[in-house]
């Protein structure tokens, strides 16, 4: 009687009752993971609307275009004007102003929307909530800088002439996203944990670039003092220029660091370890606190 | 700061209403029955296991549904539910399954799609209340689920809540400063006030044993109270009202016969089963 069916007005929900579910739980790596990919998604704004795709895009854009310039410009020329490694330094303010936006998207506006109550009455730790949200950020910076390298070394290995040479390029690449993934890093765990104690995000984003640019001038004035050992340690002071100084330790040519920080290489290297720790310490503590209150 | 002291209680399965004033010490409470908090002293069982020690053992067997505001306004209700039954544990098509299912049990379906921000309060209660099913639990904790409800959502709500308590075969602890409202749809009732339980009962053995009958004359009301009396029964008067424990059926009749011996004039005779708030009525005077 297909007649009848066809009759049988259209758009009823018909109520089978309250089903439970019988499938798998899945553990917590699942739930990290998940959590995470969200993260990732939300740092280039997919899955929502037009307005948040606007800057992180915008980001990619410039980073891709300046990849593609410097591709070009080597190419044609030979003439290789920034290496891998220069790159994450150079657009260095382009990388604090994405975790400046991206960081308190992340973690902000959950503290705004009052979610992470439902987050924590489930099986998920508030340090897995912390620890995915941080993960999510620093593979969003990486994975930013990185694609701008893999251009560079796309556009080299079709003129470089010699297995060798490419294969030589490729490690420095491999370096430069090496220096990327560790910009992302620093400057990722300091992002985060400001934005973590603010509920807005315009006023988390503010305190995020503020706390880069305030650092910046003490680092001026240290590096104008009479004294070579002061003029040397001063890039610790900032996150910016203390990666700068890593770059120059592990990752310049003898000769060509641009900041001077003379022996002192493994000392900017352990300040920025620690400050990463403390970053994640003071981070892990904050949601403790939030999860009881 | 102590919120809860020397609160003892232990509750069957079925709808458990948790009443008390505002900071009386109920979300305190959920919020150890969820290991959010130990407590500093004393034990907590749910299902037989320590939130505190075995806490993702708890909590993936409890949803929980706060007072407050925990909505992002830019997502989508199925988005935003499906995303939580997978911090659940659900794998991806059975969160998004299960959101649409939960969803359509607390009355929405249609409008999923749209973005929460440009939901009424009924329906963001609603999708509050379809998180805390998403990963279908053994229990519920709802934290005043009516806040902020007109009088008809109120209802609508509570007889949802009252449909997952007894369809479903959920346990749910409401949470709730309106005694009235509780009252209407639990098995049990918690009471605590400033932390401390004034009582736990069954809902049956605190309104039976204190069910009434009210007798109203039109005349002679002086006269039939002292008849009852010799009658043995106890009699409480009211104004024109006269309050008669009712015993058992007999009751009736042996006041109509006492007003038919007396030839008064009845007014009424009917019975009123005591409301809860009565039994807290002592106290509630005593706070104002």
């Amino acid at each position: 009687m297909s007649e009848v069916t066809a009759n049988a007005p259209s758009g009823v929900i018909h109520d089978i009752g309250y089903q439970r579910y019988v499938g798998p739980r899945l553990g917590r790596r699942y739930v990290f993971g998940s959590l995470y990919g969200q993260g990732l998604r939300t740092a280039f704004g997919l899955g929502r609307g037009f307005k948040a795709k606007i800057f992180p895009w915008l980001t990619v854009g410039v980073v891709c275009i300046v990849a593609v310039v410097l591709m070009a410009i080597r190419t044609q020329t030979g003439e290789v004007v920034l290496s891998y490694a220069q790159f994450p330094q150079t657009l260095g303010v382009l990388m604090v102003l994405f975790c400046a936006i991206v960081g308190p998207e992340l973690v902000s506006r959950d503290l705004h929307s009052g979610v992470l109550p439902l987050y924590f009455s489930r099986p998920l730790r508030p340090s897995d909530y912390a620890l995915a949200k941080l993960a999510a950020l620093v593979s969003a910076v990486t994975m930013l800088f990185a694609a701008g390298q893999i251009i560079m070394f796309l556009g080299a290995a079709f003129t470089l002439d010699g297995f060798g040479l490419i294969w030589d390029d490729f490690e420095k690449m491999l370096a430069g996203i090496a220096y990327s993934a560790i910009h992302a890093l620093v400057f990722g765990a300091v992002a985060l944990l400001i934005a973590s104690l603010m509920k807005r995000r315009a006023v988390a984003a503010g305190a995020i670039v503020g706390a880069f640019l305030i650092t910046a001038p003490v680092v001026g004035v240290l590096a104008t003092l009479p004294s070579q050992t002061a003029n040397d340690l001063a890039g610790l002071v900032s996150p910016v220029t203390l990666v700068g100084g890593i770059g120059d330790w592990l990752f310049e040519p003898a000769g060509s660091e641009e900041l001077g920080i003379g022996s002192f290489g493994p000392l900017y290297g352990l300040v920025a370890v620690l400050l990463v720790a403390g970053c994640v310490a003071l981070l892990l503590m904050r949601y403790r606190k939030v999860s009881q209150s | 700061m102590t919120a809860l002291s020397d609160l003892t209680v232990s509750v069957e399965p079925g709808i458990i209403g948790l009443v008390g004033a505002n900071g009386a010490g109920k979300s305190t409470l959920i919020k150890i029955l969820l290991g959010l908090l130990p407590p500093t002293t004393g034990d907590v069982r749910v299902f037989d296991l320590d939130p505190t020690a075995d806490a993702d053992a708890v909590r993936a067997r409890v949803g929980y549904m706060p007072e407050h505001d925990c909505l992002p306004p830019d997502l989508s209700a199925a988005e935003f539910v499906t995303h939580l039954g997978r911090m659940s544990g659900l794998p991806k098509t059975a969160a998004r399954e299960r959101a649409s299912e939960a969803l359509r049990h607390v009355g929405l379906y249609e409008e999923r799609y749209r973005q929460v921000g440009g939901y009424s309060t009924g329906m963001k209660q609603r999708v509050k209340l379809a998180q805390a099913l998403v990963h279908d639990p053994d229990l519920l904790l709802l934290d005043e689920p009516t806040n902020g409800l007109d009088p008809a959502g109120r209802d609508a709500m509570l007889a949802l809540i009252q449909r997952i308590g007894t369809e479903f075969g959920i346990s749910v602890v409401v949470c709730s400063h309106l005694l009235g409202e509780v009252e209407r749809i639990c098995d049990h009732l918690v009471a605590i006030d400033g932390g401390k339980l004034l009582r736990s009962d069954h809902i049956a053995a605190m309104t039976t044993t204190t069910d009434v009958l009210v007798v109203e004359v039109s005349e002679g009301t002086d006269e039939l109270a002292a008849r009852l009396v010799s009658l043995d029964l106890p009699v409480r008067r009211d104004g024109r009202e006269l309050h008669v424990l009712l015993e058992d059926d007999e009751t009736y009749d042996r006041i109509l016969r006492a007003v038919a011996d007396l030839d008064l004039p009845l007014h009424r005779l009917d019975q009123r089963r005591h409301r809860v708030a009565e039994l807290f009525s002592d106290r509630e005077t005593a706070h104002v």
